[in-house]
């Protein structure tokens, strides 16, 4: 389980995109705004937990990335439809 | 092969990285989408690239996830932008254009 | 609203592309050739195919020739090089400190007619450069542009974000 310093390089790159992303999700001035942020942090959540499936050699965490990765999506799908009704 | 795999996933985080900066950046949510979604879906493809790399008997399960992003990412900003259109945010305009 | 495409009756190519669907995506997930494997996903396949084949009207839009692959290999090469470009000109804005953009809502037209052609033409406008796909109304849609040049009108606007990928998936899709 030891990472080169390239490797160690990317999951620095990764968090600081998180960050940015949880940034925007608790500045966001509006609701939209707040949805985008969190889509964004849970497609960057998919390729970490690929990263993860690699760092443990283990491919169980590539079917948890997948399930992960369509549950985010219809979260974000239902979240948007429901602000679209609230403004009729 | 390996040190192919870690430039791949270099680049990907870099772009991932890009896209969280434009998404702090951008002026109003109709860019902030096109940062969040962009950049963030080649870096993910980059980053499965890479690990596609570093572990060549993944490659199937690896191309499925990958195959899933490229679909559902789109659609995810168009109803996200559909959304707030149809909450009345207005586009965020240049100075010249009108804008404040 | 009018879906002309969902009336029509499916064929057998139809059946056959849900089955092949089904089973390449079995074989992909289980990521093993072993004959049990397989047997099961076919089994699978198959009542997938007769339960719900009538209903997959979402593909009716597609022209099935030998050709067809070949087309859709053609169009993701061209895809890919769009979104690469896209992302090295959304790095250049977002990097560039005086954040130059001038974005602007537009309108284009698309001669596409199948529900799945708007929506693969929609996805492509989303991924490529500057652009951003709103919503799909008829055979209009609107596109939220970075760079939006002074005095463009539908027409140029059109040309300039739809036309190439219109070209391509033409040659695949109603």
């Amino acid at each position: 389980m030891t990472i080169s310093t390239l490797e160690f390089i990317a999951i620095a790159l990764l968090l600081v995109g998180m960050g940015f992303s949880a940034i925007r999700l608790f500045l966001g001035p509006t609701t939209p705004d707040r949805v985008v942020a969190a889509d964004t942090l849970s497609v960057i959540t998919t390729a970490g937990l690929a990263g993860m499936a690699a760092y443990f050699n283990n491919p169980i965490y590539l079917d948890i990335a997948l399930v992960y990765g369509t549950l985010a999506f219809v979260g974000t799908v239902a979240i948007a439809r429901a602000i679209e009704g609230n403004q009729k | 092969m390996n040190i192919i795999g870690d430039i791949f996933l270099v680049i990907g985080a870099l772009f991932i990285a890009v896209g969280g900066l434009g998404l702090l950046r951008m002026p109003d949510v109709y860019n902030r989408i096109h940062a969040g979604t962009k950049a963030v879906t080649l870096g993910s493809l980059s980053v499965l690239l890479g690990i596609a790399l570093l572990h060549p008997t993944w490659w199937p399960k690896l191309l499925v996830i990958a195959g899933f992003l490229l679909f559902t990412n789109p659609v995810a900003a168009s109803i996200i932008a559909r959304a707030a259109k149809i909450s009345g945010i207005k586009p965020w305009r240049t100075e010249e254009q009108g804008g404040e | 609203m009018d879906h002309p495409q969902t009336t029509r009756t499916v064929s057998g190519a139809h059946y056959a592309f849900v089955f092949s669907i089904s089973l390449l995506l079995w074989v992909l997930l289980s990521g093993s050739l072993a004959w049990e494997e397989v047997a099961l996903g076919a089994f699978v396949s198959l009542m997938i195919t007769l339960l719900f084949g009538p209903r997959f009207t979402i593909y009716n839009g597609i022209k099935f020739s030998f050709m067809a692959p070949l087309y859709v290999l053609l169009y993701l090469v061209h895809f890919f090089r769009e979104l690469i470009k896209a992302n090295f000109e959304l790095a250049m804005r977002v990097l560039t400190p005086s954040l130059p953009i001038r974005p602007e809502m537009v309108e284009i037209k698309t001669t596409l007619e199948s529900p799945l052609g708007r929506m693969l033409l929609a996805n492509s406008i989303t991924l490529t450069p500057g652009t951003l796909s709103v919503d799909v109304t008829g055979d209009t849609i609107l596109v939220h542009w970075v760079y939006c040049p002074p005095g463009t009108d539908a027409k140029m606007a059109t040309d300039a974000i739809a036309a190439s990928f219109e070209r391509h998936i033409k040659r695949f899709l109603v």
